[in-house]
């Protein structure tokens, strides 16, 4: 008797974590809603442009320091010595356009496009998390005081940023790489994480 | 393309590819020799020249960039009756040995006399980041300051002289 009591038990048990761990009947729309809620949306945006900004086409020029870092392995050329001083357009005799101008240059490898420049100290991103960087980037303590509009033209206009997509070749004529997500696919990303409230996920 | 600057003064049309590099036009179609070509990849300073009173590395910059500039090679860098204070002070400490950096140098140091007239040691470790395989920078640092003074005597003489 005890013995089927327990069987019995088992069963009833067994049916309702069943129906727990089943998905309610949902229609077809409901479920693709699920699927990309929009906080799940944002976090694929966001997952999508931070790949973009964490490449080294666009952290070589977000330095730690205030020296420019080069190459797909952000070296330091310290035979150049140069530096990018207070504000990251150089010196007042040796600035960053004594070598760069506004276009690529096949001839000497030299890259170029126009405001060629680091970002301001405040805006280093090299060694940081994508948290960090997206969390500092939003700040207008810390972003040169744009608003949330200002950084989205920044990242989806800005000559300089979209350079990343024409880099030009090196002084051996190599191609330097293009960042894993392509620009239209990385403008539409950036757009809709920001459009959506630009919620930076925990990690 | 057509390509109309001022080099050292005198009025230059060019007919040539706008992405030459102005190093190649100055040397190739213009015969000035004086700027030199060292790496070609805008590292070492050898091609330094002025456009606008700005040092650029010539062998990194289009031709077609000095449409309507004003552009000074070591050539041009003198008044022409006077040396210009760095070369005198280049000539006074015998800085060259081989020679071949030198003219860049002296084009990037004429380019940090104007903007900073008495530079520090740390100004110049900044500034002038040149490259010469020989070694001459000791003597340089020297001469950069002694050109820094020559350059401020001749400031000073020329007020005086203006207020007679």
């Amino acid at each position: 008797m005890k013995k089927s009591i327990f069987s019995l038990l088992a069963v009833l048990i067994s049916l309702l974590a069943f129906s727990i761990s089943m998905p309610p009947d949902l229609s077809e729309g409901q479920k693709s809603e699920l699927k990309t809620s929009p906080q799940d949306s944002s976090n694929e945006a966001f997952d999508k442009m931070m790949q973009v900004l964490m490449h080294q086409r666009c952290v070589n020029c977000h330095p730690a320091g205030d020296v420019p870092i080069k190459g797909e392995d952000s070296h330091v050329t310290r035979s150049l010595g140069i530096s990018g001083g207070e504000k990251g357009h150089g010196l007042k005799s040796i600035n960053c356009q004594t070598c760069h101008t506004d276009e690529n240059n096949d001839f000497s490898g030299v890259p170029g496009a126009p405001h060629w420049a680091l970002a301001p100290k405040s805006m280093a991103w090299e060694g940081k998390t994508r948290v960090e960087i997206a969390t500092q980037m939003m700040d207008p303590k810390l972003n040169g005081g744009r608003s949330a509009k200002e950084i989205m033209e920044h990242l989806t206009e800005h000559e300089l940023v979209l350079w990343a997509w024409d880099p030009g070749v090196d002084a051996e004529g190599t191609p330097r790489e293009t960042p894993p997500v392509s620009k239209d696919e990385y403008i539409a990303a950036v757009k809709e994480w920001i459009n959506k409230g630009a919620i930076i996920p925990n990690k | 393309m057509k390509i109309s600057f001022i080099i050292n003064g005198k009025n230059e049309t060019l007919e040539v590819d706008g992405n030459t590099p102005l190093l190649w036009a100055i040397r190739d179609v213009l015969d000035l020799k004086g700027t030199k070509f060292g790496c070609g990849k805008a590292a070492c300073g050898a091609c330094t020249i002025h456009v606008d009173g700005q040092q650029v590395r010539s062998c990194s910059y289009p031709v077609k960039y000095a449409e309507g500039k004003k552009i000074t090679t070591i050539e041009g860098l003198s008044n022409g009756s006077e040396l210009h204070a760095v070369q005198q002070a280049w000539e006074e400490f015998v800085v060259p040995q081989c020679g071949y950096c030198q003219p860049g140098f002296i084009m990037s140091t004429a380019a940090l006399l104007k903007q900073i007239p008495n530079p520090t040691d740390e100004d110049i470790d900044n500034a002038i980041i040149n490259v010469c395989r020989c070694g001459t920078y000791y003597r340089m640092r020297k001469a950069i300051h002694r050109a820094a003074e020559i350059q401020a005597e001749f400031i000073s003489s020329s007020s005086v002289n203006a207020d007679k």
